[in-house]
């Protein structure tokens, strides 16, 4: 645990990615293939299930400590981190252990699922007693399942290839899916045999787009390009293999119960296909708005009216294996060949951008986008291979301008983590008819550090009240928001709901009586 | 308008200029000009400018003479040695928190009140060790009074900065160690070993150190940098400096510096993210939360007056175990996470 604890802090303390990766094949250069196989599951993003309630962790830190659950809470709220703040206040370790990252994860944390209460309680305080304090920290993180620690599963694949020589594609391919570091399972990670055995269900890493930032027609001859509907709903791969289906979210969940009619079109592909897509709620031939979906997401199983009141379809866009073939190498125009075919199989038609041009053009069908309840365009060369991760060049998103508004600063709450103690949460109100300000929308990200500060200093000398962490403050700092869709909303005061909302920037210029109102922004709202 | 702190309104109470002894015609550590301030010790929050005369521990004079004007009239006495100002006897004892610091022992009729200053109970070879104080009245501060706050000991930290010092070298940066000019660098001198390498002062540090070294502190020997020869390889040396040199040009001339802060704040990731700091040590000059208790405990006091920090947290967990305790309203700040106060650790009480 000790050496899994110091990368972990080494990881934490620096921002220069070359650093991250030394640090990172240092450690799986030295560790016990058990111990980094837990470490890859960890630091992939992935986390066994949360064993307990938050609060009960709390409540027993509190307890170790010695000190009253508003103690606790007060320490919380200074530190910003849960894990952090116990390993802080617990009284100094009364042993010592020299045991691995995997003997920790098999014999104490995937344990303590199984137990009763009083036994997690026992087990918990009793492992804090053998544990240092970066060690308690870690161990805080694996529990809580906070452990985010600023790597991308691309760095750590480059630092695993660094360390084993195995090819960083095979290894994106090998880490994705559904798995735990059981035994041997670093070995077979790290294996230069191509193993038959591979699991059938496992998908491929998505291809990823960047988003278009230069003019469209700086990318060259638009015949060289595939113009696609950018659709905003979950991106999945659908496979068929073996006699099954499965269908994955680009979350690497598997999610095929969750979407039957998803796996009923799986059901009907080939043997040996795997399509990449996104589901969508659909009706009419066109998409439902996004809110709709939202119900589907998160119910593990769907009952009956859901799904006739939202049904889901697969919009097909790309074929990755055919025939039993890995088909990514080959050039998007052949693959989209390959998926007309497919169609036969039951995949819907997919609606499809006018044919135009000119660039010029172009930019005038991606304004029909809001209409269509889509993104923007998607613009792929097609003489493109199916990438791994982020790939500059071949894929670009083209998106609408997002909605922008002005609305003013009211309620204020501190950040966690690297923002903890510094108010960084901000919830912004717009004008009713009534000249009251109505909270619109919370946006936590788009000012820079200095920017921060300065609001913080602001927040403090200009609060009026607290409920709880959060601090109403003299309505007076307005700002510009940006948001990238917006729908009626029954659950919220204002009626609305803003899809993804940012700060664009803070408008000095303006006071709080220049801030919409709410009527303004209701006329943005599409039919 | 005046709070009573000690049962006798007249012994020491709370004004606008500060904290006061009626019948003694004093204040401490003022925050506004008077005739007569004690002193609990030299940093600029607690010892200000424009008092008529001062009056401080004599292991204080040398550094509270440094940071006022040349001037200023100031009569130091011995470590418990009783001074009556018009039937009140006054005594200073050790604080622990720098060189010279004192808490106030103040005692009329019988009533014992006694005002902490900023204090440690932790060892320091650079000041006399705290010494705990009977009384019936305390004022403490609680600058880290907060359970996540527990220092390592001084050999664990030392060890860890010499660590620091020689990964630089081996890697050709400099160190830089940043702190307090008064205070936490010499304490850290102390620390460090010079057989690494050699140890640079700041201006400001080293002013201090020669104040230091002059009331008999030994430590360990320093150089300017007006007195090193061009050429000067700085990739062995370790500078210390105050934390406002952070992102100033004076810092260009080591060539590759590796940055550290030394404070108690540096205790919690997130401040020392936002410091932008390469390392953060945690070394601090207060009592942390374990030997806040303590040394609350030991007083024996049975009005315990919280000033400066998380003063409303300790407050309650004191009431909570059946104390009487309340918080008092000064102007003094202790340990400022930034060089810019009331931006942002430090909580603001309201």
């Amino acid at each position: 645990m000790r050496d899994f604890a110091k990368l972990y802090l080494e990881l934490d303390s620096s921002n220069r990615t070359n650093d991250k990766v030394a640090f990172m094949v240092e450690y799986f250069r030295t560790a016990s293939p058990e111990d980094a196989g837990w470490a890859v599951y960890f630091l992939t993003g992935r986390r066994p299930k949360r064993p307990f309630a938050s609060t009960k962790f709390q409540l027993w830190a509190a307890e170790t400590a010695g000190i009253s659950p508003w103690l606790f809470t007060e320490c919380y709220d200074a530190v910003g981190d849960l894990a952090e703040t116990i390993a802080l206040v617990l009284p100094p370790p009364v042993q010592e252990n020299t045991e691995g990252l995997a003997w920790w994860v098999q014999n104490v944390l995937l344990i303590l699922a199984r137990e009763p209460e009083e036994s997690q309680r026992q087990i918990v305080q009793k492992s804090w007693e053998k544990l240092s304090h970066s060690e308690r920290f870690v161990f805080n993180k694996l529990i809580t399942g906070a452990f985010r620690v600023g790597v991308s599963q691309e760095l750590v694949v480059r630092a695993l290839s660094i360390s084993s020589g195995v090819p960083q594609a095979t290894l994106s391919h090998r880490l994705m899916g559904d798995w735990t570091a059981g035994s041997l399972f670093f070995e077979s990670l790290l294996s230069l045999d191509h193993d038959v055995t591979e699991d059938l269900s496992r998908p491929y890493p998505f291809c990823l787009a960047h988003p278009l930032e230069a003019e469209a027609s700086s990318l060259g001859d638009l015949s060289d390009w595939d113009i696609e509907w950018k659709w905003d709903g979950i991106r999945a791969q659908v496979i068929r293999r073996g006699g099954n289906t499965y269908v994955w979210s680009r979350g690497e969940e598997l999610i095929t119960a969750r979407f039957p009619e998803i796996a009923a079109i799986g059901d009907r592909l080939p043997e040996g296909t795997v399509i990449d897509g996104e589901i969508l709620a659909w009706s009419d031939g066109r998409p439902l708005p996004f809110a709709e979906l939202q119900k589907r997401i998160g119910r593990k199983t769907v009952g009956a009216k859901l799904l006739q009141t939202v049904p889901v379809t697969l919009i097909a866009f790309d074929v990755l294996e055919f025939q039993g073939r890995d088909v990514r190498a080959d050039p998007l125009s052949e693959r989209l060949q390959i998926l007309t075919q497919l169609k036969t199989s039951g995949l819907v038609e997919v609606p499809m951008p006018a044919q135009v041009n000119e660039w010029s053009e172009l930019a005038a069908v991606r304004e029909q986008a809001r209409d269509l309840r889509v993104e923007g365009l998607m613009l792929k060369r097609k003489s493109s291979v199916y990438g791994v991760g982020r790939k500059r060049g071949d894929w670009w998103k083209w998106k609408l301008e997002p909605f922008t508004i002005d609305a003013v600063l009211i309620y204020a709450q501190r950040g966690s983590g690297k923002r903890a103690s510094l108010y960084t949460d901000y919830t912004f109100a717009v004008w009713n008819d009534e000249k009251q300000l109505v909270p619109i929308a919370k946006a936590y990200s788009g000012l820079t550090d200095a920017e921060i500060k300065e609001v913080d200093a602001f927040v403090r000398k200009n609060t009026q009240d607290k409920f709880g962490p959060v601090r109403t403050v003299t309505p007076m700092l307005v700002m510009e928001l940006a948001f990238e869709g917006i729908q009626k909303s029954s659950r919220h005061k204002s009626g609305i709901a803003v899809r993804f909302p940012r700060i664009a920037r803070w408008r000095h210029d303006k006071g709080p009586d220049d801030a919409n109102t709410l009527a303004e922004i209701k006329s943005l709202i599409p039919d | 308008m005046s709070i009573a702190v000690s049962e006798n309104p007249k012994l020491l109470s709370l004004t606008d200029r500060g904290l006061y002894c009626k019948v003694g015609d004093f204040y401490v550590d003022p925050w506004r000009s008077v005739e007569n301030a004690v002193i609990t010790h030299a940093h600029s929050d607690h010892a200000r400018w424009g008092m008529k005369r001062y009056l401080c521990s004599q292991e204080g004079e040398g550094v509270l003479r440094r940071r006022l004007a040349p001037e200023s009239n100031i009569s130091s006495f011995a470590y418990g040695e009783w001074l009556n100002i018009n039937g009140v006897n006054v005594s200073l004892h050790p604080a622990g928190h720098i060189l010279g610091s004192a808490q106030v022992r103040i005692e009329l009729d019988g009533e014992v009140a006694v005002v902490s200053g900023d204090y440690k109970t932790a060892p320091d070879t650079t000041c006399s060790a705290f010494e705990p104080v009977r009384c019936h009245t305390f004022v403490t501060e609680c600058t880290f009074g907060l359970p996540i706050y527990r220092w390592d000991t001084d050999e664990e930290i030392f060890a860890s900065i010499n660590e620091w010092w020689k990964e630089n070298q081996a890697r050709g940066r400099c160190s830089i160690l940043l702190g307090y000019a008064l205070g936490k660098s010499q304490r850290a001198l102390s620390g460090l070993d010079p057989s690494i390498g050699p140890i640079l002062a700041h201006g400001a540090v080293h002013a201090m150190n020669e104040a230091y070294r002059e009331a008999g502190i030994s430590l360990p020997i320093t150089r300017r940098l007006g007195e090193l020869p061009t050429g000067f390889d700085f990739a062995q040396a370790l500078v210390l400096a105050p934390p406002s040199v952070q992102g100033s040009t004076w810092l260009r001339r080591f060539g590759e510096v590796s940055t550290a802060f030394m404070s108690g704040w540096m205790a919690v990731r997130g401040a020392k993210r936002r410091r932008a700091m390469d390392r953060g040590f945690v070394l601090s000059d207060h009592v942390d939360w374990p030997s806040l208790l303590g040394a609350i405990e030991s007083t024996g006091a049975e009005r315990i007056w919280a000033t400066h920090g998380y003063t409303n947290i300790l407050v309650r967990h004191l009431k909570e175990q059946g104390k009487w305790a309340e918080v008092l309203s000064t102007e003094w700040e202790g340990e400022q996470d930034a060089s810019e106060p009331g931006t942002a650790e430090q909580e603001d009480q309201a």
